[in-house]
């Protein structure tokens, strides 16, 4: 962290002291005891988050995607949740933190957006008092009045037209894009080091959810923060995060740079993500390759990797150990790329097998 | 806003006029004949052969619709009404006159109103005060032990009707246990004591209390439930704000909405008349009132009654949606 | 059906799960799948990939729409509630869909898509236009006249959890319009129910359950297996997948490639999903704001748009491939908010966000005009991303000068088709002048 762009509030959040990583989670698992028995939503999750950089999470419903993130905030009851492993926001652990030091963590150090912004943002209080709200509860010291230009300041920042009337307005007097902008600008009134985005544009059009993840990298280029990016959407981590974690039934699959990630994937799960979804530019000889199957149950979740049900190369592993063996995150090929498969040379499968069916335009290229 | 209200209150009349219609048809061609009733009173049953001045003074030999614009006109400007020999004057609003007591309804109405409100204002000012903050405590406990206890025997006291329950709680304060200072129950008008009236009211605000608290926490309970899943509290609580903050200005502030609904309703026709309470504990309300009509076959009593009501139930109808818009923004009344 | 040289003949047999033989060179049959799914059988075809679609150029039209209207009243609030505006949600919209094909209809929320699919399945009586099904006006049918045409027009739901009603089991649901229609006998309906289960990819045997005893795939594969029972010739598809996880989307998309081929029903695809929409439709529609803005077989509206909105639409898509590059793609930013339906803006639509826009454009509406073999795009400046033309292109056509007001000369002689099909000859917008198949080839 280099500078605050703005000086008013720059005291109060907690920023980080030293050059270390804004978010490390280390070994983290959050178990929810149901009447059927213990689910364990994320398990044995690892993964840093740098200043300045956006992590990408992929997954299914169901794949601990937002559980994780939501445990980074504290948001898990802790009557009716499990949590164990370590989370460290600028160096302070969350894990067992005491609720009041948790509060000022929240949406202050670390701040979170949500999916559908007509839902998070609450139906029966003006935009502005709920920015209002949000920035009085960290900056007890500031008047009302403070708070309210704040509010505007924010609106405006994030490209609401006329944002000192727009900001007596109630979130259902506003389209859909210019919600999650209100919301964006929720998040960001007192400049968070990390920002978690939830599905933020899952649930707007194409255009729309363009101008938001260009507003999302202008702001987080200003604000120098690091940002996590929840998403199924591939194209969107392509475009946006520098890192991505692949995230299947509670555990991370595959974690790297978003190059390694995307071009050369080396986990099964990976290439049929890639594999079922069309682009918008590919070749028509492309195929749509669907992963057969359900996601699992994660009250009795498969043995050995769970992926392996519905995986399609378990018989080029010996012995049956797909079924057997959990297998360990392990160095891919590449550099900063890990993977959890048991297979033995997932690049030249991938490169010989999988390509060719998804992308036939690329086969030249990766070469 | 205007032109909603305007509209709702001329719906709201013609709604009244049908409702006035349909009494004054079942006043007209029920089974009791009011000319009999009243004769028969009035001549200690031996009315015989005298039965005609009645119903020739009580208009019965005209047709129907001649005397219902009569009766409607009195509603406005008032008229006279002969019964027999003697002429009552009866000032507008006229509803009628009382069989019995020979005074005009509208003033016995408007006596009795005092009561009936004193037990419907206590009565439903307990039960919130309980019932909200109970419903809301047990919401953000949902799950544990203390809910489900709470839920159940609650659920078990509003399973009880409500004449029973009423019953029981006087049997056992006052014959039983004969609670001091509050035993001699009734109403007594606030102007005059109201000490007096407190105690006099007190039990029945506390059976209508208790009874209506195991409601109104089911239903508070219910709303915050509800609240606190929605994605908004999530909100909330990323922000940081404590716990408070969260369950009421966020959560409290969305269940109040369905709740207030209920609460209008209710409302509307506790001041009808809470014909149980008013008859156990022996109080001289709307309720008591047209029980007793009822019974004695008053019948413009009764048709009085059954109007009131229905004017009740369409302004409290009318007022629930105006602050329904005035607490959720997304709603626009037209 | 449709004969295509790229359709192998592998798919030629009747039954869905018969193009499992061509599955050997992926090895999937060797998977034992019944690990995962305790109550679906699984088609071994649906794991297959599947190639996008094909366009059949010469298939006649099933569906013939043309100039589509639907306005909404909107009610003013005063004590006299008088219609003061209509929404014009649908606003002279003209397509055809093929025999056995399908046409795409893309565009963001509020264009009117979903409307159009709901006025074809008559869910709504259109305020105007005709859309011509086997011989019939749909537009101009009573209720009555329309039920029996009901059993050929299905329709297929976006959300698979509030399209099913939970108090029915799934034999209910599929079986209803077979008794509705009555056109088995009673006890025929129940083996037909299981056939069109097993046709869907779920166990016939799980007829007598509840929707909410399955999953979300699932699910909408009930809703298909409801659509399928009195073999419809057309499918109305609304956003079939957008609720979906990303893996099972891709098994619904490629049951539906193999229902299509299989029964040779034609399909209206509705989704705002364009690379789902490309995968699926050989031709594609793009709606903004009530009116089609341009209409092209897939290769042309996906490769070279004309329309600036097309353009727009398809660069804001995130790509997956751009991760080997880095950074975001070069897009061009559309700013703002789609006008009100009620208010649309004079002349061209799109003007208010369009980086093209001139006086014109706020003067005249341009025609959907045909500007090539099978390609209409309705705007003045049409053209190639990055060659849109200085001077509108429509000028001459419409009898107007470069800035839209009317010209001395006249409007040209040329007409200017703006009907459901595709014409013979076409307005060329490099040359400005009508060609034909002939001049270009």
């Amino acid at each position: 962290m280099t500078t605050t762009p703005s000086e008013t509030h720059a005291g109060q959040a907690e920023r980080p002291q030293s050059d270390g990583p804004i978010l490390e989670v280390e070994d983290l698992s959050v178990t929810f005891p149901t009447q059927d028995g213990p689910v364990t939503a994320v398990k044995n999750l690892s993964y840093t988050v740098e200043m300045g950089q956006t992590l990408g999470i992929v997954g299914e419903s169901g794949s601990g995607k937002s559980v994780s993130s939501l445990a980074v905030l504290g948001l898990h009851d802790a009557k009716s949740s499990k949590i164990t492993g370590s989370i460290r926001v600028a160096g302070t652990e969350v894990v067992g933190l005491s609720e009041s030091r948790m509060r000022r963590l929240r949406g202050n150090t670390v701040s979170m957006i949500f999916q559908d912004a007509l839902a998070a943002l609450h139906p029966f209080y003006k935009i502005g008092g709920q920015l209002e709200e949000a920035y009085l509860v960290h900056h007890r010291t500031a008047s009302k009045r403070d708070a309210r230009r704040k509010a505007i300041e924010m609106l405006d920042r994030v490209g609401i037209p006329q944002p000192d009337r727009r900001v007596d307005d109630f979130p259902h007097q506003f389209s859909g894009g210019m919600r999650q902008r209100a919301m964006i600008a929720m998040g960001l009134v007192n400049d968070p080091s990390l920002l978690i985005a939830d599905e933020p544009t899952t649930a707007l059009d194409v255009t729309v959810q363009a101008q938001i993840l260009d507003l999302l990298q202008d702001l987080q280029r200003e604000f120098n923060s690091a940002v996590i990016i929840i998403t199924h959407d591939l194209g969107v981590i392509a475009e946006t995060a520098d890192d991505v974690l692949v995230m299947y039934a509670g555990r991370a699959v595959e974690y790297g740079t978003v190059k390694q990630i995307l071009t050369r994937p080396e986990m099964p799960y990976t290439w049929g993500l890639l594999s079922s979804i069309p682009d918008v530019a590919a070749s028509t000889d492309a195929r749509l390759i669907p992963i057969p199957g359900n996601p699992p149950s994660l009250l009795s979740p498969p043995s050995g990797c769970s992926f392996h049900p519905r995986c399609t190369h378990t018989d080029k592993v010996p012995g049956g150990l797909c079924s057997s063996q959990l297998p360990e995150l392990t160095p891919a090929s590449g550099v900063d790329h890990v993977k959890r498969c048991h297979l033995a040379n997932p690049e030249l499968i991938y490169r010989t097998e999988v390509l060719p069916e998804i992308a036939p335009d690329l086969v030249e290229e990766i070469r | 806003m205007f032109a909603y209200l305007v509209k709702r209150l001329i719906s709201g009349a013609l709604v009244l006029t049908l409702v006035s219609i349909a009494v004054f048809l079942l006043f007209w061609y029920g089974p009791s004949s009011p000319a009999q009733t009243i004769c028969d009173r009035e001549t200690s049953n031996r009315c015989g052969d005298r039965i005609e001045i009645y119903e020739r003074t009580l208009g019965f030999d005209n047709p129907v619709h001649e005397e219902y614009l009569k009766w409607a006109k009195g509603v406005f400007v008032g008229r006279d009404i002969q019964i027999a020999s003697t002429t009552y004057e009866c000032e507008a609003p006229c509803l009628g006159v009382s069989y019995l007591t020979k005074q005009p309804v509208y003033e016995e109405l408007v006596a009795r109103l005092p009561a009936t409100v004193s037990v419907a204002v206590g009565g439903a000012f307990l039960y919130l005060l309980f019932g909200i903050p109970i419903g809301v405590a047990a919401a953000r406990r949902r799950g544990t032990v203390a809910d489900k206890a709470l839920v159940s025997s609650f659920l078990f006291l509003s399973s009880i009707p409500y004449y029973l329950f009423a019953l029981l709680t006087w049997l056992y304060l006052t014959v039983l246990w004969e609670a001091p200072y509050v035993s001699d129950t009734g109403y007594f008008p606030i102007t005059d004591n109201p000490a007096k009236w407190f105690a006099g009211m007190f039990l029945a605000w506390v059976a209508l209390g208790i009874f209506g608290c195991t409601q109104y926490t089911r239903y508070t309970r219910g709303a915050m439930v509800e609240a606190l899943s929605e994605d908004y509290i999530r909100t909330a609580k990323a922000k940081g704000l404590p716990p408070r903050a969260v369950v009421y200005r966020h959560g409290l502030r969305a269940a109040l909405v369905p709740v207030v609904t209920i609460f209008g309703i209710d409302f509307g026709t506790l001041l009808a008349g809470t014909i149980f309470t008013e008859r156990i504990f022996d109080i001289d309300g709307i309720g008591y009132w047209s029980l007793q009509a009822v019974q004695q076959k008053d019948l413009p009593v009764v048709a009085a009654t059954v109007l009131f009501s229905a004017v009740l139930l369409i302004v409290s109808n009318l007022i629930v949606d105006v602050i329904y818009s005035v607490l959720d923004p997304r709603v626009r009344l037209s | 059906m449709t004969q295509d040289p790229n359709v192998r003949s592998q798919v030629e047999p009747t039954e869905v799960g018969a193009n499992a033989a061509e599955t050997g060179e992926r090895d999937l049959e060797a998977e034992p799948h019944d690990a995962y799914s305790d109550h679906e059988v699984q088609v071994p075809g649906a794991l297959e990939g599947h190639v996008a679609s094909r366009l059949d150029p010469d298939a006649p039209a099933v569906l013939e729409v043309e100039d589509l209207k639907m306005y909404f009243p909107v009610k003013s609030s005063g004590l006299v509630r008088r219609t003061i505006g209509h929404v014009q949600a649908v606003d002279g919209v003209s397509f055809q869909v093929p025999k056995g094909g399908s046409l795409g209809l893309v565009g963001e929320s509020g264009c009117g898509k979903s409307t159009t699919g709901r006025l074809i399945t008559r869910l709504y009586t259109p305020t105007a236009g005709s859309m011509m099904f086997e011989g019939q006006d749909l537009a101009k049918l009573s209720n009555r006249a329309m039920k029996p045409l009901r059993r050929d027009v299905q329709m297929i739901f976006q959300d698979p959890y509030t399209s099913l009603n939970p108090r029915h089991t799934v034999g209910a649901i599929v079986g209803a319009p077979l008794a509705v229609h009555n056109v088995v006998p009673k006890n025929k309906i129940l083996p037909r129910v299981q056939e069109l289960l097993e046709v869907v990819g779920l166990n016939p045997e799980h007829y007598n359950r509840y929707p909410n005893e399955f999953s979300g795939g699932q699910r909408q594969r009930i809703g298909i297996a409801r659509a399928l029972t009195l073999n419809p010739k057309l499918l109305v598809a609304d956003e079939p997948v957008s609720a979906l996880d990303v893996s099972i989307q891709a098994q619904v998309i490629n049951l539906l490639q193999d229902l299509q081929r299989e029964f040779d029903i034609a399909f209206l695809f509705i989704a705002h999903d364009l690379a789902v929409v490309r995968h699926f439709c050989p031709e594609v529609a793009v709606m903004y704001l009530g009116k089609i803005v341009e209409i092209a077989d897939r290769e042309t509206l996906y490769a070279a748009p004309y329309h600036p909105y097309t353009q727009a639409l398809l660069s804001a898509v995130p790509d997956v491939k751009q991760a080997a590059i880095g950074g975001r793609r070069e897009r061009i930013r559309l700013e703002g908010d789609v006008p009100s339906p009620i208010n649309p803006p004079s002349g061209c639509r799109f003007r208010t966000r369009c980086p093209l826009a001139q006086e014109i454009c706020a003067k005249v509406e341009p025609p959907l005009l045909q500007v090539g073999p099978r390609h209409k795009v309705a705007c003045h400046f049409a053209g190639e991303l990055g060659q849109h033309p200085a001077t509108p292109v429509t000028a001459g056509l419409l009898g107007v000068d470069d800035q839209g007001s009317p010209s001395a000369s006249g409007p040209a002689a040329t007409e200017v088709s703006t009907g459901p099909g595709y014409a013979k000859e076409w307005f060329d917008v490099k040359a400005r002048q009508m060609t034909s198949q002939a001049g270009t080839a």
